[in-house]
């Protein structure tokens, strides 16, 4: 039987943020890779970018083809892993292959909702998911018999699609069933603020209902919503988001929530197995209990403290909340930790919006500290504020600089500006002592 | 990291290194033509912050963990083990500006004519970066120590 140092299954961001780190370390363990896709690491985020487009693989790759042969990793792609034995420390693969593990990462993402609603299955020629590079390739072979496409979801994805659709000259509508837009993400005025800008450039959007059923038979010819609207459709895009992969585990007894738990090491129930990714549940330090995160960069930071405590260095990932940069038209968002609290949960709420340049900040605060913030148009520098709130830093007496456009690090006062920047080394420490 | 560090109390804020860096990211790497011009004129990666009589320019720190690289949804960032560098592949980028909200100093700048970034990269075809060569007070030192 093969036996790796390393072995992760599931072959993206979260394995690629292990592998980095495991490489920095350690030169000579093995390291094997297993992915259900045939394909070499590629970036899902990449899908609405290159929608519009015939893309070669090679647009979307997320590292260089050359990766794996450079890092020493062994990559075993087209092969789903379909069983796991944590006690023999053993996994055995579709084509019956087993092998043998050291330490184990679960990095197996997740998996596309597709609603229960009469006619919606996406075994129809029409009806496509939104998450592979598979998605994208039969979308763009639909694309030119299509003239009105249906999006399900109106959240990030599902409005990012609309939008790139829109673009190609599709007649688009996107239907939601909550009562705003990218609800769960943003208030209710940037919802606002991002609905004006898909109606005024057209696409027509459906708020507070859902598809009551699909019409047609091999082929979907239109949906029915369930305030009685029909629209006809050449296709229809289905994305509502994903679900954390977890049958493996499962199957396996490892603790299951609705994700994979882990603690802050990234360690799950079993013994030498650890989880990252959209299958896990991590630690988010501003609800201060454990989600489902399913967003890039939080992918590859768990992958990550995996891999340093994989190593045998303690490491803790305590850092994880939700953080979206994002665009729709001439609408540039950047918004991070709690969005949809507001003063009845107990959060002070303090916001600027500027109707000439349509820019907007949203920051909610507690505690003295900050807890989410939204800024729509001005995004320059957003960083910043994730540095604040990540650090805990007081805010409560330069709070109303924090709605300025010209917010930096001179804004913040000089005490804690020193320990921000003489830390990480921006200034000199002979410069702190002089200044 | 080989980086760019600030000595802000000897800054006077002139812009002279915003004006330097613009011009050895020109095409023609010629001041007059650079600013007459090219367009679209590149961006200057280093951020001059104001607020007199302070003022403090800021630039990317070449973080040895780069949070930026963590959320770069293409791979155009990365850091290279072997100099220490978070480079930036401007043909792979597709601006979706998720390393403006990761990076902790603001220093990735918005190129936004070309939907793309623009981080400080040490004028690595340079030897020693511009602004620090042109600072007229000394106000910017080329640190290029590397430990991994
Ligand atoms: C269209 C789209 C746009 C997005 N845009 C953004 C964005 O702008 N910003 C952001 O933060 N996030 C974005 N996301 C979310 C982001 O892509 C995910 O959070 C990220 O891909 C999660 O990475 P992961 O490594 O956990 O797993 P995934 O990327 O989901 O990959 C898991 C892999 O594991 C494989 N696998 C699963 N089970 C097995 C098995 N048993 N055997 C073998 N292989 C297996 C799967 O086939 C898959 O290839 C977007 C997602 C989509 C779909
Ligand atoms: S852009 Fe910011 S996060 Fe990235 S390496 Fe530079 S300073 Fe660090
Ligand atoms: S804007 Fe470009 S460099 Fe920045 S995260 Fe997006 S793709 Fe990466």
């Amino acid at each position: 039987m093969e036996r790796f140092d390393y072995l992760i299954i599931g072959n993206s961001v979260g394995a690629v943020g292990c592998i980095e780190t495991l490489r920095s370390f350690d030169k000579g363990g093995s390291i094997a890779v297993i992915g259900e896709e045939p394909h070499h690491v590629y970036s899902r985020a990449l899908l609405p970018y290159y929608l519009d487009q015939e893309v070669p693989v090679e647009k979307m790759l997320y590292r260089p083809v050359d990766f794996y042969e450079r890092l020493g990793v062994t990559p075993v792609l087209g092969r789903r892993v379909v069983g796991l034995d944590t006690a023999g420390h053993v996994v055995k693969l579709d084509d019956g292959r087993t092998i043998s593990y050291g330490k184990l990462l679960l990095a197996t993402g997740g998996r596309p909702i597709v609603p229960p609603i009469p006619g919606l299955d996406t075994e129809k020629e029409n009806i496509c998911n939104f998450v592979a590079l598979q998605d994208l390739q039969r979308i763009s072979r639909l694309l030119p018999s299509a003239g009105r496409v249906v999006v399900l979801g109106g959240g990030i994805i599902g409005l990012m699609a609309a939008e790139a659709l829109h673009k190609k000259g599709l007649e688009v509508g996107v239907v939601e069933l909550a009562p705003r837009v990218l609800a769960p993400v943003v208030d209710e005025f940037t919802s606002r603020l991002i609905e004006e800008a898909f109606r005024r450039s057209g696409v027509a959007i459906y708020t507070g209902t859902t598809f009551k059923e699909v019409q047609g038979g091999e082929r979907a010819t239109g949906v029915v919503l369930t305030d009685g609207t029909s629209l006809p459709c050449d296709l229809l895009v289905v994305a509502v988001g994903v679900v954390p992969r977890v049958d493996l585990a499962r199957e396996a007894g490892l603790a299951v929530n609705r994700g994979i738990l882990v603690n802050q090491q990234m360690e799950t129930s079993a013994a030498d197995v650890y989880a990252c990714g959209d299958c896990a549940e991590v630690y988010d330090f501003l609800m201060g209990n454990r989600r489902v995160l399913p967003l890039w960069p939080n992918a590859y930071a768990g992958g990550r403290v995996a891999a340093y405590n994989m190593l045998g260095m303690k490491r803790e990932y305590d850092r994880a909340t939700s953080m979206n940069a994002m665009h729709f038209f001439d609408l540039n968002i950047i918004t991070a930790g709690l969005n949809t609290a507001g003063e009845k949960d107990g959060f002070e709420v303090i916001s600027r919006f500027d109707a000439g340049s349509r820019s907007y900040r949203r920051f909610v605060l507690k505690d003295d500290r900050i807890h989410g913030f939204t800024l729509v148009t001005g995004i320059a520098r957003a960083g910043i504020f994730l540095h604040l709130m990540r650090r805990g830093c007081a805010v409560t007496s330069f709070k109303e600089k924090l709605l300025e456009g010209e917010f930096g690090y001179l804004t913040i006062p000089e005490g804690l500006r020193r320990e921000l920047l003489i830390d990480e080394g921006v200034m000199s420490e002979h410069a702190a002592a002089n200044q | 990291m080989p980086r760019v560090v600030v000595k802000p109390e000897v800054c006077i804020g002139c812009h002279l290194c915003e004006v330097w860096c613009v011009v050895a990211h020109s095409r023609s790497k010629n001041i007059l033509k650079a600013f007459l011009h090219e367009t679209p004129r590149p961006v200057p990666r280093v951020v001059v912050e104001e607020n007199l009589p302070f003022t403090l320019p800021v630039h990317c720190r070449h973080c040895i963990e780069p949070s930026c690289v963590e959320a770069c949804i293409s791979g155009a960032l990365y850091r290279d083990p072997l100099t220490g560098r978070v480079e930036h592949d401007a043909d792979r980028c597709v601006g979706c500006y998720s390393c403006v909200m990761a990076c902790p100093y603001g220093a990735v700048v918005i190129d936004e004519v070309n939907r793309k970034i623009a981080r400080c990269d040490l004028c690595k075809e340079m030897g020693e970066p511009a602004c620090v060569k042109q600072c007229p007070n000394r106000a910017l030192v080329y640190q290029d120590s590397f430990t991994s």
